[in-house]
């Protein structure tokens, strides 16, 4: 711990920048010679691993108790390994399940419908009453009904879709990810909606309008590597209705049960090359959704039927089977803990030898010897955190996978961001750890102060009874914050789903929410350094 | 005292008179340098500011609109500041043995009380009756707390939420649950302290043996594990003596949960009692 301080005495050797590169050679030969200190940062990389290791594995089992009521991916009587939604263009696990009326068409075209009304039934509001009468006409938020263009015929296609739903007026869809508001409003037989829909080469196009006559564009959108043969035609679709009460406990969901909606199409129109010439009605998905739907046509007027959504899925939902890389990254909690004993220690430590006087004589001036520390403790738990993040990764996806139990697929990009993003997490737990200890000088009471303002808001936030309102709240405004880093699903507006901080849903963005624990150890090591700088060692 | 305690115990065989005499004399030490210090004090009025405070603030944010059922535990939702208060009482525990380690003043205890053990006792004693007392207070204002909120938060008599009353058996079975809890929380970090001396890792194993808990519950959906971690982790366990409600469907009985939790605090001890024997100071 005393080796090394002594080389910026050298009258002749030329000290970079004022000798900081010596100050933190220092710390860092001060860090790595305590033999405790290294090995409370190698049980941190242990822990983390192998806690996301045993999430992993402890969560395999439970795609036995699948059951198959909702919009996640759960397929009833399927063994596990079987248990795999599609997946969408974007590397997205996504729902495909729809009732569509569609005929091949060649080339570029284009189809123009007029939707009347969108009528649909809700299921019984409580499953366990007796009675004749189990569904009741309604319509859930996102039921939608329209024309659409896929690539192909088997779920998870590249499409697009111009649609009419019940609560959020016309919008263009595609990709399953992608949602662009149209006209707004309901429609009845007294305020139809038109919907075009136009192919040209990888560019669709979405038009509607209230009258007929005056269109207006709604959006463009690019499918790559679409076919040339698309299908085209019209679908309904009814996303699962779910009876979410007030979310106690960080989210609990009601009943979930299928919907379904029937949408009345007439003034059908196409362009370009339509081989076929007639429709055919079937179901994409089946398996996946209720499979109620149908189609009625008499004289170019038609009435369609579906179950189902097509839209991506989002973990922690009701009848959820798999596990995310947010749960195999679980152990940041445990990692935390040691790495912030560590950084604690790694100042507290000379106060109680007498070193910080040794310290502070050997380097005066004051603020730079706390920012060397920092920077020195930063990156050591900043390469453990990468280390131990990307082994969990890792190692958990194959562990998970060997037992045959779903990973919710996440594009490369995110996944880099948890892993990046978790090790920035705990790179920054470690200075608030270094500028409270330094505040504090007591070793107990920083480490539990950094525990408590870090860990426990997740704990009350996630895993207490807290209403998702105040978790929220505790998410944003505390440290905790910062683990919206690991967040692995986006929150998407076009669909019902609980968002809530125990499904793995934060209220800030990945970066907002690790620019708050930032804040904090910024603020916190600008206070140590004008503690350090005034008051006696 | 000692001469007190010579007249009082004279029945007794000559090692029993001086084992009584050994902790009497250790008790009134360790009360001396508890006492004489402010840390002690101040970490347990921060237990009660803290209980209270987080149990005032979880009540607050819960509503129950009506028309809803709200399948609320309103007692255990009160007494939430406990998770709060036990990081703190955990701190107290520690630095009343790593104190003594980081300063080097446990040699001059160990030289004038050479039996090791009464020492440890005569802290654990302290301790415990000290956690015990700040713990009825942070017990007691939470329910309050509880009591004054909980009817305008829309938990009313008339929707099957009584007015909190430590009168109610389940209500007082958890608030006194609860003091228990911290008192043998603040055993077990004792006994954790007296195994890894420096008070900053003692602190961070206590904490993590604690908190991690109900975070991987929150993960572990196999329900062989979930039941496991349920009855047998510390806080999970210990805690399930303020439900008051779905007593059937929980994972482990009130007074089990907490003989659990006892069990690792007893646990804990031995082992802190056996190691400081054994090790030079």
């Amino acid at each position: 711990m005393t080796a090394g301080t002594v080389t910026p005495y050298q009258p002749d050797q030329q000290t970079g920048r004022d000798g900081f590169a010596q100050l933190l050679r220092a710390e860092w030969t001060k860090f790595r010679t305590v033999r405790g200190w290294v090995i409370g940062t190698v049980v941190a990389v242990l822990v983390m691993a192998g806690l996301g290791l045993f999430a992993a594995g402890a969560s395999s089992s439970s795609c036995q108790s699948a059951s198959g009521a909702s919009g996640g991916p759960v397929r009833s009587g399927g063994a596990c390994g079987e248990i795999t939604p599609p997946v969408g263009p974007g590397g997205e696990p996504v729902t495909d399940s729809f009732y569509f009326v569609r005929q091949p068409l060649a080339g570029n075209g284009g189809i123009t419908v007029r939707i009347t009304s969108l009528t649909g039934l809700l299921p019984p509001s409580n499953p366990a009453a007796q009675g004749p009468i189990d569904t009741h006409p309604g319509l859930v938020p996102w039921a939608k009904a329209g024309i659409l263009i896929s690539g192909g015929s088997t779920p998870g296609s590249a499409y697009a879709a111009m649609m009419v739903t019940a609560d959020h007026g016309v919008r263009l869809q595609d990709d399953y990810t992608s949602d662009i508001a149209g006209l707004p409003g309901a429609v009845s037989a007294a305020s139809p909606r038109w919907l075009r829909l136009i192919r040209s080469g990888d560019t669709i196009t979405g038009y509607d309008s209230a009258d007929g006559t005056h269109w207006t564009l709604v959006g463009t959108v690019h499918l790559a590597g679409l076919p040339s043969t698309v299908q085209a035609g019209m679908f309904a679709a009814s996303p699962a209705y779910q009876a979410i009460t007030e979310n106690f406990g960080g989210g609990e969901s009601g009943m979930v049960a299928p919907s379904q909606d029937t949408a009345v199409f007439d003034d059908v129109s196409r362009s370009g090359a339509w081989p076929d010439g007639t429709w055919t009605g079937d179901y994409v998905d089946a398996a996946e959704g209720s499979g109620v739907g149908g189609y009625h046509q008499v004289s170019g007027r038609f009435m369609v039927t579906g179950s189902g959504d097509i839209a991506p899925v989002v973990p922690g939902q009701a009848g959820d089977i798999g596990t995310t890389v947010t749960q195999h990254l679980i152990g940041t909690f445990a990692g935390l803990i040691a790495v912030i004993v560590v950084a604690t220690m790694f100042i507290t430590a000379e106060y109680r030898r007498g070193l910080i006087r040794v310290t502070l004589t050997a380097s005066p001036r004051r603020g730079r010897v706390l920012a060397a520390k920092a920077i020195v403790i930063g990156s050591v738990a900043f390469v453990a955190g990468l280390a131990a993040a990307a082994a969990a990764v890792i190692f958990s996806a194959q562990l998970a996978h060997a037992r045959g139990s779903y990973v919710y697929p996440v594009p490369w990009p995110t996944e880099l961001r948890m892993v990046v993003g978790t090790a920035a997490l705990i790179a920054a737990a470690a200075v608030l750890a270094i500028a409270l200890g330094s505040m504090l000088r007591r070793s107990a009471a920083a480490v539990t102060l950094v525990i408590v303002v870090i860990v426990l808001p997740y704990i009350l936030g996630a895993a207490s009874v807290l209403p998702v309102g105040a978790a929220d709240w505790l998410l944003r405004i505390t440290p905790a914050a910062a683990f919206a880093v690991q967040q692995a699903a986006p929150q998407y507006a076009q669909l019902t789903a609980i968002y809530s901080p125990n499904a793995g849903f934060y209220p800030l963005a990945p970066w907002a929410g690790f620019a708050v624990l930032c804040g904090y150890a910024a603020l916190a090591l600008g206070l140590a350094v004008v503690l350090l700088r005034r008051r006696d060692a | 005292m000692s001469q007190a305690v010579h007249a009082g115990q004279r029945g007794l065989s000559g090692a029993g008179r001086l084992d009584m005499a050994g902790l009497r004399d250790a008790l009134h030490a360790e009360w001396t340098k508890l006492r004489t210090v402010a840390g002690p004090a101040w970490l347990l009025a921060g237990t009660i500011v803290a209980t209270v405070a987080v149990s005032t603030a979880a009540t607050a944010a819960v509503r129950c609109p009506s028309g809803t059922a709200c399948p609320v535990d309103t007692t255990k939702l009160s007494l939430t500041g406990i998770q709060a208060g036990q990081a703190i009482v955990a701190v107290l525990a520690v630095l009343a043995i790593s104190g003594e380690y980081s300063t080097g003043m446990i040699r001059i205890t160990l030289a004038a009380m050479p039996r090791r053990s009464a020492v440890l006792a005569a802290k654990a004693v302290l301790l415990a009756g000290l956690v015990l007392a700040a713990g009825a207070i942070a017990a007691g204002g939470s329910v309050l707390a509880g009591r004054i909120l909980l009817p305008g938060r829309g938990f009313t008599a008339a929707r099957g939420f009584p007015l909190e009353s430590l009168a109610a058996g389940p209500t007082l079975r958890a608030a006194a649950g609860s003091v228990l809890y911290l008192a043998l929380i603040a055993l077990l970090s004792l006994g954790i302290a007296t195994l890894v001396r420096e008070s900053a890792a003692a602190v961070g194993v206590v904490l993590g043996l604690l908190y991690l808990s109900p975070i991987i519950l929150g993960v572990v959906t196999d329900p062989v594990w979930s039941h496991r971690l349920e009855r047998y982790a510390p806080m999970s366990a210990g805690l399930t003596i303020q439900d008051t409600t779905g007593l059937r469907s929980l994972p482990i009985s009130p007074w089990g949960g907490l003989g659990v939790l006892a069990a690792w605090a007893a646990a804990a001890l031995l082992a802190g009692g056996l190691l400081l024997r054994w090790r030079d100071a």
